[in-house]
């Protein structure tokens, strides 16, 4: 009996420390995973392109969750390593005719090493200092990817326009519907990895960092060492996140790749739910889909739209979208109970 | 070698003010040492100089025989010196299980690719931490809150939770700055009995930094006194009480 409610004790805390999933969020993953799998046998060719971006940008958004919502540390430059994916995607793709599956990893490879790279001096900088220096990465991206002497390899202004892979196997579907197929793979590859890695001991390194810096280096954490390494993984995820929209909307080009690219990002983190795995996929439909709505809304005046749709966002769902899925399912469960 | 700590002459400066001043003093091996002095007097500092958080303007620290003056601050906790903080410093918004495991960090090393991928030895050694963390939770008395973030606990059971964190690393050096803040005098009584009884539970070196004279008294079996930077008496709890200085500097005004 006693080693029973020992156990039902464990189980609880596993819960809430996230290291284990209850049945009802494997069900939710499930449903979700379907739901995934159908979409783009119900709607059209172009439909199926937008969420393929909507996929694309969910893993921008986990990229940059995992820097700030988990490691407590800012960036307005995650366009930078979206931008760096998303050319050497094209680059491989384009000057080498290499396959375009290949040029995920490489885009991984680059951006975890230049992640690292700007992860180490940013390790002086904290909180709105480190805003201000990506801002500054970010900023510096379009003019570099536009000067002269790379414009062999990067196409200068014109920027490089890459072909669309068709489906393998001589599958009888349309490069849309591959495409979306082959994103949707990788992002659950992409978002189980780093499920484990946060779950972990590593994640809870991570976020002892977040929450109090000096008690984890007294804890025996290298944060020097974990906050670059975090920054290297978070341009990871940013960085196949631009290879992938590379690939699928056909063509890069330096303005592609402005600030707001970085703050579309942001806006999409805050507005998913910050520091929660689930919360980056309701980013990328933010990303993708908010400003289409404001558009429909007012072909006047879109960004006025969009503007008024942020800030009733965070009015009424100040913790974001999963926050406020979880606060109203928590909600439903406690009038249930007290039924 | 009998002591485990060897304080040399240490001396530390903020910019005018001389918070230590050539401070040295050994802790056996195995022993609860005191350290008191009012307030300012440089308790913390001296904590903060073991913790490798502030540097020395002078002297030397030996730890084991050698000296920690080299050594980067977060490899404190794999050298076996853990501590707590007098001001609370704790993971807010992990849990209590999971501020425990954070403790256990120093004592294994997965990298995180193989924690990306959650490789067979990851889980061995979650499995490891878990059964560590929750046996410190039963030793401890933290079961029932173990779920919760620890933003929200009392301020007792909060320093609790730091104390288990703290042993999560399986230090021989045990630094407490001021584990009995806030607690009333049968909570403190317990805290002593609980801090013999870890003592020679886990074979462990206490250095115990605190205002509550009667604790102080009741477990140390050496005191150290400092006021205003410098060391002003050492011997045991019965000397130092009656040694003139101290009672003029603290006693004195405390009482
Ligand atoms: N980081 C710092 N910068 C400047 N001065 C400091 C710093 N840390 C401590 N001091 C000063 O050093 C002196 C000793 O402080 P310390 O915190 O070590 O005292 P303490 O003995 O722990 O006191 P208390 O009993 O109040 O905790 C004080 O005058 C304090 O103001
Ligand atoms: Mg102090």
């Amino acid at each position: 009996m006693d080693a029973q409610l020992g156990a039902k004790v464990r189980e609880i805390a596993a819960l809430a420390s996230g290291a284990k999933l209850s049945r009802l969020q494997w069900i939710g993953i499930a449903v979700a995973i379907a739901v995934g799998l159908i979409v783009p046998l119900l709607v059209s060719d172009y439909r199926t392109f937008q969420f393929t971006l909507v996929l694309v940008y969910a893993m921008a958004v986990l990229g940059l969750n995992i820097l700030t919502g988990f490691n407590g540390q800012f960036s307005l430059g995650h366009s930078a390593f979206f931008a760096i994916g998303a050319y050497t995607a094209a680059i491989m793709m384009d000057h080498w005719e290499i396959a375009y599956y290949w040029t995920l990893p490489a885009a991984g490879v680059v951006c975890l090493i230049a992640g690292f790279l700007f992860g180490l001096p940013a390790l002086r900088l904290e909180g709105l200092y480190l805003a201000l220096a990506t801002f500054a990465l970010s900023i510096a991206t379009p003019p570099l990817l536009k000067y002269d002497h790379l414009s062999e390899w990067t196409g200068g202004v014109q920027g490089v326009v890459i072909t669309k892979p068709d489906a393998p196997f001589g599958l009888q579907i349309s490069q849309d519907n591959w495409l979306y197929y082959f994103t949707f793979v990788v992002l659950l590859v992409l978002y189980f990895c780093a499920w484990n890695l946060l779950r972990g001991r590593t994640g809870r390194a991570l976020k002892a960092i977040r929450d109090n810096p000096i008690a984890a280096q007294a804890m025996g954490i290298n944060t020097a060492l974990y906050k670059s390494l975090t920054f290297g993984v978070s341009a990871l995820y940013t960085g196949v996140a631009g290879a992938l929209g590379a690939i699928a909307i056909q063509f890069v080009a330096p303005d592609s790749f402005t600030f707001f690219l970085s703050v579309a990002i942001l806006v999409g983190m805050v507005i998913g739910g910050i520091g929660s795995i689930p919360g980056s996929i309701f980013g990328g439909i933010v990303i993708v889909f908010v400003p289409n709505v404001a558009e429909q809304i007012s072909k006047a005046a879109p960004w006025a739209v969009y503007g008024t749709l942020l800030i009733l966002c965070m009015y009424f769902m100040p913790l974001g979208i999963w926050g406020f899925i979880r606060m109203g399912y928590a909600r439903l469960t406690r009038r249930r109970k007290a039924d | 070698m009998s002591s485990i700590l060897e304080v040399r002459d240490v001396s530390v400066n903020f910019g005018g003010i001389v918070a230590l001043d050539g401070v040295s003093f050994d802790v056996p091996r195995g022993g609860i040492l005191g350290l008191i002095g009012p307030n300012g007097a440089g308790k913390t500092t001296l904590f903060n100089c073991l913790s490798r958080l502030y540097v020395p303007s002078s002297g030397d620290i030996l730890f084991d025989g050698k000296s920690i003056l080299s050594t980067s601050p977060y490899r404190m906790a794999r050298l076996g010196i853990g501590r707590t903080f007098q001001n609370l410093a704790l993971f807010s918004r992990l849990t209590v299980l999971d501020n425990v495991k954070v403790g256990a960090h120093c004592s294994s090393h997965t990298d995180f690719l193989s924690n990306a991928l959650r490789l067979p030895w990851v889980k061995r050694d979650e499995r490891r931490m878990e059964d560590k963390a929750w046996a410190l939770l039963e030793y401890l008395e933290l079961t029932d809150v173990a779920h919760l973030p620890t933003a929200g606990l009392p301020f007792g059971t909060q320093k609790r939770v730091e104390l288990a964190r703290a042993l999560a690393a399986d230090p021989k050096l045990l630094l407490l700055d001021e584990p009995a803040g806030g607690l009333n005098h049968e909570e403190v009584e317990e805290l002593g009995k609980l801090f013999r009884k870890i003592r020679d539970d886990r074979q462990l070196t206490v250095l115990l930094v605190e205002h509550h004279m009667s604790l102080v008294m009741a477990i140390s079996e050496q005191v150290v006194v400092l006021n205003f930077g410098r060391k002003i008496a050492e011997g045991t709890p019965a000397q130092v009480r009656a040694d003139p200085e101290v009672v003029h500097a603290y006693l004195g005004t405390k009482h």
